[in-house]
């Protein structure tokens, strides 16, 4: 009864795919691992792009898929509670099955201007999930690239998502710098304490690099006045933007920024070609 | 080129029927809309325009396209397949039919929308010549031409009196006129005449419309300074955000996507949506248009900036639909002139 030829579907049929692994990163967000329910990927995808994840009758979301390509046998998505269907989705078990449709938007381009350079990430609370797709891509092609920066801020301690990631994983890497802050002074927490703009100024970053943000529009929106104030040219800074959605495939008519569908022509944008797009987002 | 005598009309709608859906411009409480004809129904042929645009027939206004079942742990999906059988559009206005080719544009493009191409492959269009167009239309404004057959439609016509003038143009035009041919004769020399006579009468009245000298191209400039005009305060100042406009406009082609559900089982269905509404944007961080001003503006830049930059046509056809039914009298006509400088 499910569909599992997609030549003729409609793009807006999901087909089902099973959670396998569930992982509680913070009080509010969970990391979900979903495969086929014969074992394997949804789909092929590549970093920054996006799926569109259904629990009927409740409805459907869109998120990044936050594993890398390079992982074989599943997807991962890191999922915040805010919603009826997020908090549906929080409150399934291993085994249960979701609708599942995608991969949606374009990519950072890792295998482009990416290639050999240096790379500065900059993320807030959630914001970490698009990124770490790109991160875990390059660390399994680590000779490609140049040195990675890592600069991560969340609430609290307890709001930092991946956290095997961001203090065991990544930062025994070669030529890989995580700095992670918070914004309130917290017990038990003796790392950096401040907004994530601040942080990046404070770091005295050379500018030799291309730059890659994700978090919430008034991080990315500070972040930015920042990194321009210290040097960064616009073309070297990609950023990726959340509207409403529905579709996802550039029809429905509700995630334009000017003539740019963000479900299709984005969720990844490059600085400058924002710049001819209406401030409405 | 084929004659068909209107006295025929009932005959050939019932032979049109039981091959085909037939739609037609139908009467009903003084309104006159397109729908599927039954037997008995006041076909209204002679209304220039149908109240809604007939795009309900190509992109219905609800349309369930997946049924589920779901005990919260196993969920089983089926993609719904649409039961319509072909269907013979007939008496499409040239402003309706363009607009069925902007909507392509959208729907037909990378990935294909499957549910509204099978149901666009299934439908035999026959327009129907403007003899009379009236003081709302300005579709010369956008190149359309109502004497003559739209680019993508299957058959025109051509009201010559007692008679419709029939000149299939496509293949599936071919078939329905050889599938109904015994209810048409060929038409004469004579008939010839009269349709170079009605197209050149339809060209004068065109140029004398109110709205002729209506022109998309006074708005000039890049995508950002029209956004940032400050005509935009003005002219959505008296805007409800009813949506009313959007609902009647060819081309508006916004959805939404929604749940339904009894129990365990239920449907997944899309449905005509607005972007005059304030929760069309609405984001758990905040919704970027946050005032009327910015829905309207919206839907204007998207018909004369964003869909253009896009797909190289205005997404207006010039029907004139939304003149006639905004509650507060906006419309794009006041939208282009005031964006083109006038006061
Ligand atoms: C390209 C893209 C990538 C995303 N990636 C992630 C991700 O990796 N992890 C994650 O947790 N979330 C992500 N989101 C946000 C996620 O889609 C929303 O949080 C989710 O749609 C809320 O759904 P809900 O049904 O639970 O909320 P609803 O019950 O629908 O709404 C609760 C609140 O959330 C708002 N809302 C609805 N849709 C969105 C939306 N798209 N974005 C923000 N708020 C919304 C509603 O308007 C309402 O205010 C992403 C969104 C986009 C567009
Ligand atoms: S914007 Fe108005 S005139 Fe233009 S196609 Fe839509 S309803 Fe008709
Ligand atoms: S422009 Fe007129 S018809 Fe359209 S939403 Fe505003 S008030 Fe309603
Ligand atoms: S989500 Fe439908 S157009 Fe982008």
């Amino acid at each position: 009864m499910s569909c599992s030829c997609h030549g003729h579907v409609d793009p807006l049929v999901p087909k089902i795919a099973v959670i396998e692994h569930i992982r509680k990163d913070t009080p509010d967000v969970t990391t979900f691992r979903v495969v086929n329910p014969a074992g394997g990927k949804s789909f092929t995808s590549l970093p920054g792009q996006c799926a569109m994840i259904s629990v009927p009758p409740i409805g459907e979301a869109m998120f990044s898929i936050t594993s890398s390509p390079t992982e074989e046998n599943f997807l991962e998505l890191s999922i915040k509670k805010c919603g009826i269907v997020t908090e549906y989705l929080h409150g399934l078990e291993v085994g249960s099955e979701i609708g599942i449709r995608g991969p949606y938007g374009n990519n950072f381009p890792v295998n482009d201007e990416l290639k050999g350079k240096d790379l500065l990430f900059i993320a807030g609370g959630i914001g970490l999930a698009p990124l770490r797709s790109v991160i875990n891509y390059i660390m399994d092609k680590r000779d490609d690239y140049g040195k990675v920066d890592i600069v991560y801020g969340a609430r609290t301690p307890d709001d930092l998502v991946h956290k095997e990631d961001i203090f065991n994983n990544w930062p025994n890497r070669l030529a890989t710098n995580v700095f992670l802050t918070v914004d309130r002074e917290c017990e038990g927490w003796d790392g950096h304490v401040g907004f994530v703009p601040q942080y990046i100024k404070e770091l005295g970053l050379d500018t030799n690099k291309v730059v890659l943000i994700c978090g919430p529009p008034i991080m990315i929106k500070f972040v930015l006045q920042g990194l321009e104030e210290i040097g960064f040219k616009k073309e070297q800074i990609y950023t990726t933007f959340e509207l409403r959605m529905k579709c996802g495939v550039g029809k429905c008519g509700r995630c334009n920024i000017g003539d740019k569908y963000v479900c299709k022509d984005g969720p990844v944008f490059r600085l400058d070609e924002i710049q001819r797009l209406p401030d409405e987002y | 080129m084929k004659v068909l005598k209107k006295e025929k009309f009932p005959q050939i709608w019932q032979a049109i029927n039981q091959a085909y859906e037939l739609y037609l411009p139908i009467e009903k409480d003084d309104r006159v809309n397109f729908a599927q004809w039954t037997e008995g129904e006041t076909v209204n042929l002679e209304a220039l325009k149908t109240e809604i645009s007939p795009k309900d027939v190509i992109f219905p206004q609800s349309e369930t396209y997946l049924k589920f079942e779901s005990d919260g742990k196993k969920l089983q999906l089926e993609s719904v397949e649409s039961e319509n059988r072909e269907y013979v559009l007939f008496g499409v206005r040239s402003c309706d039919a363009v607009s069925f080719n902007l909507i392509d544009n959208v729907f037909l493009r990378e990935p294909i929308d499957r549910l509204y191409e099978k149901r666009r492959n299934k439908g035999t269009i026959v327009s129907l010549a403007c003899s009379e167009p009236e003081e709302n239309c300005f579709c010369s404004s956008f190149q359309i031409k109502p004497e003559e057959a739209s680019p993508g439609v299957d058959v025109a016509a051509w009201d010559l009196g007692d008679k419709i003038l029939w000149k299939p143009v496509t293949e599936k035009g071919q078939v329905l006129t050889q599938k109904f041919a015994q209810l048409m004769e060929d038409a004469s020399q004579q008939d010839q005449e009269e349709l170079i006579k009605l197209q050149n009468a339809i060209k004068e009245k065109v140029k004398e419309l109110p709205l002729a000298s209506v022109d998309p191209k006074v708005i000039k400039g890049e995508l950002k300074e029209i956004f940032e005009s400050k005509v935009w305060d003005e002219l959505s100042q008296s805007c409800l955000g009813c949506g009313a406009c959007t609902y009647i406009c060819p081309t508006c082609h916004c959805y939404d996507i929604q749940d339904f559900a009894g129990g365990n089982c239920g449907e997944r269905f899309r449905c005509w949506d607005s972007c005059m509404f304030s929760e069309f944007t609405l984001m758990a961080h905040g919704n970027p248009r946050t005032t009327q001003k910015q829905r309207f503006r919206q839907r204007f830049m998207h018909k004369l900036v964003y869909y253009p930059n896009n797909h190289g046509s205005y997404a207006c056809v010039g029907c004139g639909r939304c003149i006639e039914k905004c509650p507060v009298n906006m419309n794009i006509v006041k939208v282009i002139k005031r964006l083109g400088g006038e006061g």
